[in-house]
């Protein structure tokens, strides 16, 4: 009976410091994002506590500011035009390493996601270095193709997990019944594979938007991506503007793939 | 071919429609006549079908007749699907060929193969609406717009199912389900149309249901079905012509009848329903009688042919049906002295094992005065026309 109390007890104690691991797990995670939010409004100079007001002066300050303007609109139009191209090749490969069968398959398999594996300094100063030895200058191109590398292997994992998921019965049946592969592609497959070509397109523009490393190595001169720009304002001074701005950028990368789940669920929430 | 409205045509009359549609077309298009005369509508011509070293289907030969029902039956693995997916499109067989209403289609791709599939889980579009997922095929046919919807409607009558069009298939059950896949095959009207265990995914009060009405629906439309199961009792219900495999061979092909009545092998035999397989050595073979001395040391009469010679070892199967348990013994039977070793009682029937002179024996029985329990002394008989005689190579001896 004793015996049974003490472990009872053991178990109580042994339950709550699992609680009190997890919840200071959270406050680890959140509250620099929570300071970062609830700062952006503060009326201070000074980018700190004690607050001395609620303000929305840095937001108004960011949107004059040319430079932080010019950089987000770099970073949306590249961020889009990697999570096109990648869902595009992503979509492609994926249904080539699950559906057929071809010599190389498994090098193929590494060889797409390796990028996702190695560190992003190694890739960054590999592909600039491969530039250089091509005697190519850096240019917007080479930033998207480099972004395109970066997210390619997460959209190529993300359809492969669903492809994998849908029976190839349907597609057989639709063979079966008169339409080509490429019609069953397109009335069978696609429309089942919705929901994941949605999650990757969020993902690859959310990869995108973020980078820093790699963005850093790639970017041509005197152009600057929303990350970059916000290390180099760092360089100069730790303003309350960055703040207002790492609000956004967290609304962006936080809201988007939320806001595109609920779409998709709504989508395709009725079907299976 | 047009498929007749199975309400507003009696199930009767159908044949005879049929033939004078027959002799309209051979009067007005010679050339289709000779279409029309070939019976056959499936034929596999020595195919083979390796997956690397492993031989899935070996060497098969197989003629399916115009209209006819038959069933692939066998254990699991034994290469049911293979030849179905062959005769689909959906694999290639290694060598020999494929013949479908008269055209060989070994290299004509799935899609340009006018061919009905039924899958075990029914595979219907989950994010197509049940109409839809009917009208798929037609639309790939250049059938115009009205057609497809009447046909769709047709078809939804046909399996019983009326004013499901709107619904999307995971609202409905799992019989309904399989009925739209079911729906959705014919409704091409193609050459032949495979299943490949449709029944298996439904539980066993429905399975016999689906069971009736498939096979209603089948002999309504007149179409060409090859059906794979490993339920014999599925095959022996449905079919006209059984076609037992085993390791890629065919064991047997015949009707329910032959298949059950006369196994061609040992294999046959123990697959299909409950045999006595009992080992003895040809002692005499006279005019179509052998006496046979078996390895228990009991003698018996057996209806044996003419390769039955004497001193060569035999296996004698008996179906367990076929033994009579505890009754006067017909002039010229076999009878052996016994004790029941078991009894399970079935109400209408029951199935007893009986230790007979040395042998174990199962009897399946259908009682009509009184249920034997362990212990009690039987006389078992059977006659010697129900014994078939397998020689060394486990085969029926002819
Ligand atoms: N794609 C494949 N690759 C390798 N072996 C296969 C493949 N498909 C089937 N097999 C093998 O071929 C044999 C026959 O399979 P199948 O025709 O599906 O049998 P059944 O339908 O009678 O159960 C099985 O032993 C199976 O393991
Ligand atoms: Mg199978």
């Amino acid at each position: 009976m004793k015996v049974r109390q003490a472990e009872d007890a053991s178990g109580v104690w042994g339950w709550r410091a699992v609680k009190l691991l997890t919840i200071a797990v959270y406050v680890f995670m959140f509250a620099p994002i929570i300071v970062t939010v609830i700062l952006s409004f503060n009326a201070s100079m000074f980018g700190g506590f004690p607050m001395t007001g609620l303000s929305l002066q840095w937001y108004g300050k960011l949107f004059q500011n040319e430079a932080v303007l010019r950089a987000f609109k770099t970073s949306i139009w590249i961020a889009i035009l990697t999570a096109i191209v990648c869902t595009v090749i992503g979509v492609m490969a994926a249904m080539a390493l699950t559906r057929y069968e071809f010599r190389g398959k498994q090098l193929m398999n590494t060889m797409v996601i390796m990028p996702a594996l190695v560190p992003e300094t190694i890739l960054g100063v590999g592909l600039l270095l491969l530039m250089k030895w091509a005697h190519q200058p850096r240019s917007y191109l080479l930033l998207v193709l480099g972004h395109i590398m970066l997210a390619l292997p997460f959209v190529v994992l993300v359809v492969q997990a669903r492809l994998i998921g849908i029976k190839r019965v349907y597609e057989e049946a639709a063979l079966s019944l008169g339409a080509s592969r490429f019609s069953t592609f397109r009335e069978v497959t696609l429309p089942l594979l919705m929901p994941a070509i949605v999650a990757a397109i969020l993902l690859v523009f959310t990869i995108s938007f973020d980078n820093i490393t790699a963005s850093l190595f790639w970017r041509p001169p005197g152009v600057e991506t929303m990350p970059t720009q916000i290390l180099a304002m760092l360089k100069i001074s730790i303003s309350p503007e960055i703040n207002a701005l790492g609000t956004l950028m967290i609304l962006i990368t936080v809201g988007l793939p939320l806001a595109g789940g609920l779409i998709g669920r709504i989508l395709f929430g009725n079907r299976q | 071919m047009e498929i007749p409205h199975p309400s507003r045509v009696p199930r009767a009359t159908l044949p005879a429609l049929r033939a004078v549609e027959g002799v309209l077309a051979c009067v007005s298009k010679p050339l289709a006549c000779y279409h029309l005369m070939t019976t056959t509508a499936v034929d596999l011509k020595s195919v083979t079908l390796t997956y690397g070293p492993f031989v899935a289907v070996k060497d098969v030969d197989l003629a399916i007749e115009k209209g006819s029902f038959v069933t692939l039956l066998g254990p699991s693995g034994c290469g049911k699907t293979t030849i179905l997916r062959s005769i689909a499109g959906l694999v290639t067989p290694t060598s020999g060929e494929i013949v479908v209403a008269g055209r060989l289609i070994n290299d004509v791709p799935i899609y340009k193969r006018n061919i009905g599939l039924v899958f075990q889980n029914y595979a219907l579009f989950p994010h197509k609406t049940v109409e839809d997922n009917i009208a798929f095929g037609l639309k790939y046919r250049d059938v115009p717009r009205l057609e497809i919807a009447r046909k769709v409607k047709r078809a939804l009558d046909m399996v019983r199912l009326p004013g499901v069009e709107k619904k999307l298939p995971s609202q409905l059950s799992g019989g309904q389900q399989q009925r739209i896949a079911l729906a959705r095959a014919i409704v091409i009207e193609p050459d032949v149309l495979l299943l490949d265990e449709p029944l298996s995914a439904l539980d066993a009060n429905l399975r016999e249901e689906m069971r009736t009405e498939l096979k209603i629906i089948q002999r309504e439309v007149g179409i060409t079905t090859i059906f794979v199961t490993h339920d014999q009792e599925e095959a022996l219900a449905m079919s006209d012509r059984i076609v037992v495999m085993n390791h890629g061979l065919i064991e047997q092909n015949g009707t329910p009848e032959e298949v059950y009545r006369t196994p061609s092998s040992r294999f046959v035999a123990s697959f299909l329903g409950q045999s006595n397989l009992i080992a003895g050595t040809i002692a005499s073979n006279t005019r179509g009688k052998a006496k046979i001395t078996l390895d228990s040391g009991a003698s018996i009469d057996a209806a044996a042919p003419a390769s039955a010679k004497k001193g060569s070892k035999v296996t004698v199967v008996v179906r367990a049906q076929r033994l009579e348990v505890g009754k006067k013994a017909a002039a010229g039977s076999n009878r052996l002295q016994g004790r029941i070793a078991a009894t399970s009682y079935l109400g209408g029937t029951a199935i007893y094992i009986i230790e007979a002179e040395g042998l174990k024996l199962q009897a399946n029985t259908i009682i009509d005065t009184h249920v034997f329990r362990e212990g009690d002394a039987v006389d078992v008989s059977f006659s010697p026309g129900d014994c078939v005689l397998l020689g060394e190579d486990d085969r029926r001896l002819a």
